[in-house]
């Protein structure tokens, strides 16, 4: 009888736990506990921390697929849905400190930096094209789109350009960290292209061979 | 508050270059206390500084708590992000420090901080400080008049801009490690900019000598343009007929002009600077309008009469 090994049954309440550990630090610093704090500029340092988390877990989601492929280990699948929302929570929470916080619902000022900032036009519009997956990453939409769904979900590509630009672009000279991001990015967008390649080639030659 | 040009200064009210650098009076005279409170701040011990207030010049403004002030620094010698300054400038020696003057004077050569600092009094001044970030805070600097100073080195006719350095020393400054800038840090004033009476060079803050990751021992406070100008611990001061070389121009020109006069009606082409965030002000407190020449246009607008300042930003 095939038993789930360790790794495997451990993994979704670790990485829950992972994935809350930075929220639960940053909800502590806020509320100044154990002579924590957010420093001088705290609705910056919100913004900051939630959006550089936000990147990361979308990045880390993009990486479910390619590593369960070359590990040959379909259970690390299962754990893309929870990255996912995860991602979407901080960059949910990144957004709404920036329209409450940081613009205080200052309409005017929130229509004019979207029209003429271009590192907030991308941010948001990688923020939007989130939104549609987040709320059909259940089971129920999975099911009710079929196929339409995968071609849906795709759009988790353009948002993650979109936000490494975001933050690239609102950087003064220290591109380290962008760039980073960018680099890890681009590999995996070429994974995937390469795994499109693979699978147009080897369907040409199924279909020649008939 | 025009200033003389230095040059209209007669010469019987110059003192002598030798009265001022007389080493045997800085060994016994006030510079004796001044070598004691300018020294190395042992444990975050700040030496406190003799200084007067200067209200006229001062603004009503609340200044920030010592706390903000000192740990939340754009000082990319020591790191880009803003908490690495406070972190990583504890091994930053600004003693013994010398400054060098050259270029278009007739004094120049290598002087002591205390060469420097000697024949001036410290005076307070509260001045808003804007980052080119939007953010800004008020800061209760102790410093001296740059004229003052400059003066000394009596500049001649050919002198029209004033050059200034940071110390260049990456085994106490991680932050020059990394090529983000390129290091050192230069920055400049045009020659009538820097004789304004608002333009000071900063040894203390709060009344104590300045903490290393705000630039000590010595920096310039031009409270008018762009936190960025303000160049910190800095090594030379040079007298230039040419407009000097800039860092952040260096690095971005159409992003970072030589003036950087804080200007709501010219946006930095990422961002806007019509408001900015005060800091301590509080999570729930919105940003507020900045101010042209960031609230000091009164005294300073006359410098720029006839510049068109969107494109000499």
């Amino acid at each position: 009888m095939a038993r789930p090994g360790r790794a495997r049954r451990l993994a979704r309440p670790l990485l829950f736990v992972a994935c809350a550990l930075p929220l639960a630090w940053l909800l502590a610093r806020a509320f100044g506990l154990a002579g924590t704090g957010l420093g001088a500029n705290p609705i910056d340092e919100l913004m900051d921390r939630l959006g550089e988390w936000g990147l990361r877990l979308l990045i880390a989601t993009l990486c479910v697929t390619p590593l369960a492929t070359t590990l040959r280990k379909p259970w690390i699948m299962g754990l893309r849905r929870m990255l996912g929302l995860f991602a979407f929570t901080y960059l949910c929470v990144h957004f709404l400190t920036w329209l409450v916080l940081d613009q205080w619902f200052d309409l005017e000022a929130i229509g004019d930096d979207l029209v003429k900032r271009p590192y907030i036009t991308v941010g948001f519009t990688a923020f939007a094209l989130l939104v549609p997956l987040a709320i059909t990453s259940t089971s129920g939409w999975m099911r009710r789109l079929g196929p339409r769904w995968h071609r849906l979900h795709r759009l988790v590509y353009p948002a993650a350009i979109l936000g490494v630009t975001h933050f690239w672009w609102q950087v003064k000279a220290d591109w380290r960290e962008p760039a980073v991001y960018a680099v890890l990015l681009a590999g995996l967008l070429a994974w995937r292209v390469q795994r499109a390649r693979r699978r147009t080639a080897s369907t040409r030659t199924a279909v020649a061979m008939r | 508050m025009k200033t003389p040009k230095p040059t209209s200064i007669p010469p019987s009210q110059i003192t002598p270059p030798e009265r001022y650098f007389n080493r045997r009076e800085i060994m016994t005279g006030i510079a004796a206390t001044a070598a004691v409170t300018i020294g190395p701040t042992a444990a975050g011990e700040a030496a406190r500084l003799k200084h007067s207030k200067n209200a006229r010049l001062s603004v009503a403004d609340p200044p920030n708590s010592r706390e903000d002030i000192t740990t939340y620094n754009n000082f990319y010698e020591f790191g880009t992000d803003k908490a690495d300054p406070a972190r990583l400038a504890g091994r930053f020696r600004p003693q013994p420090w010398s400054v060098r003057i050259g270029g278009e004077a007739e004094v120049t050569g290598d002087f002591t901080l205390e060469d420097i600092l000697k024949p001036h009094a410290l005076e307070e001044r509260i001045y808003r400080l804007r980052c080119v970030e939007a953010w800004s805070m008020v800061v209760p600097w102790v410093g001296l008049p740059l004229a003052e100073v400059l003066k000394r080195f009596r500049p001649t006719s050919r002198a029209k801009y004033v050059a200034f350095k940071t110390l260049l020393r990456p085994e106490e400054m991680p932050g020059q490690r990394i090529p983000v800038l390129r290091w050192p840090y230069v920055e400049g004033l045009r020659v009538d900019e820097a004789m304004h009476p608002l333009t000071i060079l900063a040894v203390g803050l709060y009344g104590e000598v300045l903490p290393n990751q705000n630039g000590a021992p010595l920096r310039l406070v031009v409270p008018w343009k762009y936190g960025f100008k303000s160049i910190k611990s800095i090594v030379e001061i040079r007298f230039t007929e040419r407009q000097p070389p800039t860092s952040w121009n260096i690095s971005a020109p159409q992003e970072y002009g030589f003036f950087a006069n804080v200007n709501p009606a010219v946006d930095h082409p990422r961002w806007s600077q019509a408001r900015e965030r005060r800091i301590g002000s509080g999570v729930f407190a919105p940003r507020v309008p900045t101010l042209p020449f960031n609230g000091y246009a009164e005294q300073v607008a006359s410098l720029y009469s006839g510049m068109d300042l969107r494109k000499q930003f």
